[in-house]
């Protein structure tokens, strides 16, 4: 058990380390905004595989709560981005 | 028995997660990243918290994750679509090999309007009649009057 925890931590982190670069180099000002709201699917899951190798319940309550910005977060920039305002990508 | 169910959740979860942000980098255009970011990343998400309402097998846990699992189906597409139409409006350049753009001709920049292509003469005239009369910043009416 512990094996495969480790083991799926190991590949969501090399998932993040993958969407840092696209974060980094993505061209456009959208581009990055995929990236973080994947970013945050990854802290979701991330969330709920450190709340089975603690064996602590309450970790799945900020689970909720880390969906519910990165909602927030997208709806915010996609309204930002559509309703104009200075942008230097 | 159920441990190998766990382990077989957890793990298939997080290859799904690694598909989708290989997808996210390799992908040539904003809208076939989307393509792969959102499925694959709500599919990660919902094996993940199946996994965690396996492992408690408690109701109150299970209930907190299928709530997270609604949650997540509800919001991606609606956080994806406000994204997709932001960065095609935005004019965000499509790929090069892309077979057809059917909104091409369909959005007026200035009053944020997307025709389906189907309006009758009427509707038009009416629409240009009162593009004027339309702000782009939303003002209150003590104002409109001056």
């Amino acid at each position: 058990m512990q094996f495969v925890i480790y083991l799926s931590f190991a590949t969501m982190s090399l998932a993040m380390v993958i969407i840092f670069i696209r974060l980094i180099i993505g061209p456009t000002l959208p581009d990055r905004v995929v990236a973080l709201e994947l970013l945050a699917s990854v802290i979701v899951a991330m969330i709920g595989a450190y709340a089975i190798y603690t064996d602590t319940s309450s970790f799945i309550d900020v689970a909720i709560v880390a969906a519910l910005t990165a909602f927030l977060a997208a709806i915010g920039f996609a309204r930002f981005l559509e309703r104009g305002g200075p942008r230097d990508d | 028995m159920i441990d190998w169910i766990i382990k077989l959740l957890m793990l298939s979860s997080s290859i799904f997660i690694l598909l989708a942000a290989i997808g996210v980098l390799r992908l040539p255009d904003l809208l076939t990243r989307m393509h792969a970011s959102t499925k694959a990343g709500a599919l990660g998400i919902t094996l993940m918290m199946i996994a965690a309402s396996f492992h408690f097998f408690d109701s109150v846990v299970m209930a907190k994750s299928l709530a997270v699992i609604i949650f997540i189906l509800i919001t991606a597409p609606i956080a994806a679509h406000a994204i997709g139409r932001a960065g095609y409006f935005v004019g965000v350049p499509v790929w090069s090999k892309t077979v057809k753009d059917e909104l091409i001709n369909c959005y007026d920049p200035d009053s944020h309007r997307l025709m389906s292509g189907l309006e009758t003469e009427e509707e038009l005239e009416v629409y240009r009649q009162n593009l004027d009369y339309k702000p782009r910043i939303r003002v209150s009416s003590k104002d409109k009057k001056d």
